[in-house]
Parts: C-alpha cells; structure tokens; sequence
C-alpha cells in the first residue's frame, strides 16, 4: 500500500508540473503581447516596459518558468488585475463559499442518484426502470446555467418561496450578523449559536445546490443501475439465488456491495466536474466563489488571476482523483497489486 | 464455396436485423431520432423556413416591438431588439450543429488515430501518448477550454477550437482500449503473419472494428459539445453578437429572466431538448451494440 500510494504521488506531481507548463505558456506565449495583456485595457508603453522587465518578459521562456514556478512555490501567485489584490489569497477568501455549495449539491447527488440507480436495477425493463432512465438523461442534459433561471423563475417570481441569489439576505448583517470564522456560513452560523442566520443561509444555498446536483444526479443513477445490473449477473449471484436466499438479501448484501467500487470512481468524477459545474450555477446565482472570480477574470483577461485559479483548480481535481484511486485499491486489493 | 456463401449469408441475417429491432423498438429511441432529424432539417432549412430570418439571416430587428410576450404572430415572443425569438431559435440550429458535428469530426480525427497507434505498437510510443492525454485530462471539464479562449480571445471558431483541443485525448482512449483488445484477435495475427505492415493493419483492420464504441461516444459528444459551447457563450466566451446562438441569447435574456422569461427560456430549451436527443440516440445505440449495458 506504501508502494502504491508513493507511486499514485508521483505521478500526480509529474501531471502537476505538466499542467503548469501548459498553463504557463498559455498566459505567456500565446497572446502576442503578453506585457499589455498583464497591465489589462489601459497600457501605457512605459508601463509595458516596466511590466516587461518585472515579469522577465525579455528573458529566455525555460528561465522565465522557473521564475514563475520558485514563486509560485514561496506562496507569491502574483496581483490580480481587476481587484489589485494578491490571487492566492483572493482564491483563498472565497474557496470556502465554493467549497459549501459543492458539498451541499454532494449531499443531494449522492443518496438521491444512488437511490434510483438502486431502483431502477432492481427490475430491468420495468415502469420504474423507465421512468428513472429518462429522468436520468433529463439530469444530464439539462445546462446548469438554464436549470438555474428556470428555478429562479418557478421558487422566486412564481412561487415567491425562495431567495433569488447571493449567499445571504442582506438584511442580515444588521438583524442576525454571521462572525466569520471559517467563511463556511453555515458552520459559522453554527459556531455563532445564530438560528436565524443559518435557516438563511440554508434558504439561499437550495436553488443553486439543486442546481449542480442536477447532473451529478444523472451520472451516478446510471453507473450504479450499470454496476448492480453487472453484479447480478454474476455466479455468485447465481450461487446464492440456487441456495433460496431472498432476492432482497442478495440485492442488498451481495450485489449492493459489490457494486459500489465503480460508483465509487463516478462519485469522484463527479466532485470533480463539480469544480467547473459550480462556475456556472455561481454566476448565475451571483455566488461569491471561484467560480465568479475565474469567469470574471477570464472576461477582463486577468491574467496572474487565470493562471492561479487554473492551476488551482487542476490541482484540487488531482486530489481528488489521487483519494478516489487510493480509496479504490484500499477496498479492492486487485488494484494495487497489478 | 457455396457453402460459406450460405453460412456467410445466414450469419449477416441473424445479425443485422437484431440491433435495427431492438432499435425500432424503444420509443425513447424514436423520439430521439426524430428530433435529431428534426434538427438537421432545421440547420439545413433554417433561414427559409424561420418566418422572421432578417436580411443578415440573424433575426429581423424591430426596436418598437421589443420584449412582446408570446403570441401568434411571434411563437416564442421578442427579444430587447424586437427580434422574433422563434426565428431566432431556428436560425440557431445550424452554427449549434455545425460547431458541434466540427469539433467532434476533429477531434476524432486527432484521438482516434493516437489511440490506435499507441495501442497497437505499444512500449514507449504507448507511454507517451498516453502521459499527453493523462496531461490534458487532468484538466477539469472545461477549465482548459475557458483558458484557451481567454488566450485567443472570445468567438465562436477559438470556442471550437478550445473544445478540439480539449476533446481529442477521449477519443485516444477509447481507440487504445479497443485496439489492445482487437490486437490479439486471430484475424489481425494473420495479417501480420503474412506481412502487412503496421500501419496497412491499423487502418485496414484496427480502426474500422473499433468503430462501434467511437460512433456511440461521438452520438452523445455532438450533445454534450452543444452543452459546451453553450456553457462557453453564456458566459461571454463563446459566439458574439448578433450570431443567433443559443447560449448567447440565454445569457442576453438573462437580465430580464424574471418578467421577459421567454427571451432566455426558449432557446434555453432548444439547448436541452438538442442535448436530450443525442443522449436519447446515444443510449439506445449503447444498449443495442453493447449487451453488457444489459437489456
């Protein structure tokens, strides 16, 4: 397990350095004057001239990325264009408000897709079967972005139950004050013994955590009908079915568990899409994560911005595949052992 | 000869007739079909058939007759222009289809031969094709796409363009995975047993016979690319005004969702009902050429 956890590290790393080239020369090489592209609309030529030789602009590309890289390493992620701030802690400051809707949308995606994949295996073929196949397809098809006007427009205008957008009522600040503490609302409204501001915050987290959990839903439906479905159809199914064990302790003893490893690997590729999922569902919700902050600065072609939320966000996809993999072998030996 | 004839002729009809029936069968199956047909009759007829096309084929702007709500002279109602939003929609299916059908045929076109290759000869040419399409993956959905548009700069051919370049390494995939099965197959040792060379094999023999997965992925990619340029417009990366592009017109109607909703709504739908028809075909296709997905 020492082995193969070392080994799974490595090559995270590798991919990581990878990653970071392609996005370096992205930023830098691409664009025909990077040097006007970092100060943003308003160059000046001295400016660019100052920007030129404060970024090494003029210097060899390999030597320039190390530059880039030794200071990406000492925690220096560069200034933001738009806010004047530095990325990684404009990045920081607003991970956890990302971060709590992509849990909330996982506390709906995981039981709920699990649940109909479950139902729908149960009998092939069936009214049930059926109906939870074209919800599924519904799940993945629907364009986070559109799914969140429609819900804006059916639980605010139509039905005037829930809050439009943003995290919190701005109200708020002055009737029930949520005292930061580790920027995840609902926990601080916890910590703060503040009932009224965590129902509000649960109010506003609904419509956008409905909203990514729409194709996640989808996904894990699908893979666990696949995964049960295959499961049955195994001897030791079959075994057991000859024995006269009921079909309710072979559904969920045997078939259950064994389906789970590959559902396993979805649920990650699905708190993985989630990354980018959230950037949509953010804007349109008005949320303010990653999300907003990377589409605003790609918009504004906020460059040391771009470069630290891609890199960031490359490397939190990684984690969570490296988990999902050791998770994997830790539950089934055959994977670690190949 | 007239033998093998017979059992060749028997052997074609127990298989084709089996996967077109259970086809015809399913009516998600027609469903989805018929739009999709439906939707190339649009991209192709589109302007002549869109009652309100405007001279530049991107809606007849009429600025007094902005925002009217759906009505019988205007289906879906006006956008903040006065354009005939079902017009628009209509005029939307073709750069929709074209974008898509584009980037998945490229993006073919670079995966699949990479995948054959790399399965095929194995060794180093396998390692290192397969650690460029690790690097690309690792990617998160879209996030290198979004990057390689802010590096070009915003409009639909860089959008297509991102989406080729973030799309290709799937298809490596898939094509390496069938190729190192069909490596072993008796029919490729016998080629190589009588000296055709490696890539006569790959292209001969390899390629055409791992068609069936790709065809399955590139029927559900067409949807998912529409979902991705999409994605891309409706945050300002993707087409650029006037284009009649579906993401596009959500994000103009977008400020006005909660009293104009059918501005943003309707081509909204187009996207979903667009994306639902390929997955619907998709599915079923997977279903029928792959009994493991079961029944």
């Amino acid at each position: 397990m020492t082995r193969f956890l070392a080994q799974r590290l490595g090559g995270s790393v590798i991919v990581l350095l990878g990653l970071s080239v392609i996005t370096f020369l992205l930023a830098r090489v691409v664009p025909s004057n990077a040097a006007a592209v970092f100060i943003g609309p308003r160059a000046r030529p001295d400016d660019i001239a100052r920007v030129t030789e404060q970024l090494g602009l003029n210097r060899p590309l390999p030597v320039q990325y190390v530059t880039y890289m030794s200071q990406m390493l000492t925690g220096d992620w560069g200034i933001s264009i738009g806010t004047k701030r530095p990325v990684l802690g404009e990045i920081l400051s607003r991970l956890p408000a990302t971060l709590e809707l992509i849990v909330a949308a996982m506390l709906i995606a995981i039981p709920l897709g699990l649940l109909l994949g479950i139902m729908s295996a149960r009998r092939p073929g069936s009214i049930s079967d059926v109906g939870v196949r074209v919800v599924t397809l519904i799940g993945v098809s629907l364009p986070a972005f559109f799914l969140g006007l429609i819900l804006q427009l059916i639980f605010f205008r139509g039905l005037d139950l829930l809050p439009l957008a943003g995290r919190i009522d701005s109200d708020l600040r002055f009737t029930a004050p949520i005292l930061p503490v580790t920027g995840f609302l609902t926990v601080d409204a916890l910590l703060g013994l503040n009932a009224h501001g965590f129902l509000d915050v649960m109010w506003h987290l609904v419509l956008p955590a409905l909203t990514l959990a729409a194709y996640p839903i989808g996904l894990i439906a699908r893979m666990t009908r696949a995964s049960m479905l295959e499961t049955m159809s195994r001897d030791y199914v079959r075994t057991a079915r000859a024995y006269g064990i009921g079909e309710r302790r072979i559904h969920g003893r045997l078939a259950l568990r064994n389906a789970l490893l590959p559902v396993l690997t979805i649920i990650g590729l699905v708190l993985a899409y989630s990354l980018t999922g959230t950037f949509f569902v953010e804007v349109v919700f008005n949320w303010p994560g990653l999300g907003t902050l990377a589409v605003k600065s790609i918009l504004n072609v906020d460059y040391p911005a771009i470069m630290g939320i891609t890199l960031f966000g490359a490397a939190f996809y990684l984690l969570v595949n490296l988990v999902v993999d050791v998770l994997q072998a830790w539950l089934d030996p055959r994977i670690r052992l190949a | 000869m007239a033998i093998a004839e017979a059992a060749g002729e028997q052997l074609a009809r127990r298989r084709a007739p089996f996967p077109m029936r259970a086809f015809v069968r399913d009516p998600l199956a027609i469903i989805g079909s018929v739009i999709v047909l439906l939707l190339i009759v649009l991209a192709v007829l589109g302007p002549i058939i869109a009652p309100y096309p405007g001279a530049r084929g991107t809606g007849q702007i009429d600025v007094p007759s902005a925002y009217l709500p759906p009505s019988l002279s205007h289906f879906f109602g006006t956008d903040e222009l006065g354009r005939d939003v079902f017009s628009r929609v209509i005029l939307g299916a073709r750069p929709a289809l074209v974008v898509s059908v584009l980037v998945v045929g490229f993006a073919m076109l670079i995966g699949v031969p990479l995948g054959a290759i790399a399965g095929y000869r194995r060794g180093r040419i396998d390692g290192l094709i397969m650690r460029t399409t690790d690097l690309f993956l690792a990617f998160p959905p879209l996030l290198l796409a979004m990057v390689i548009v802010a590096a070009l700069g915003p409009g639909l051919e860089h959008a297509a363009i991102a989406l080729i370049i973030s799309w290709w390494p799937w298809y490596t995939r898939i094509a390496r995975a069938v190729t190192v099965s069909l490596r072993e197959q008796p029919f490729v040792d016998a080629a190589r047993a009588i000296g055709v060379r490696d890539m006569t094999i790959i292209r001969r023999h390899i390629v055409p016979n791992s068609l069936s997965p790709l065809v399955v992925q590139a029927t559900v990619d067409v949807g998912t690319v529409i979902l991705a340029a999409g994605s891309l417009a409706f945050i300002g990366l993707g087409a650029r005004p006037p284009q009649p592009d579906w993401g596009l017109m959500v994000a103009d109607g977008r400020s006005v969702i909660l009293d104009q909703w059918w501005v943003s709504t309707f081509p909204g739908l187009a996207i979903f009902v667009t994306v639902l028809a390929f997955n619907l075909v998709g599915d079923v296709l997977l279903r029928v050429l792959d009994p493991r997905h079961g029944r």
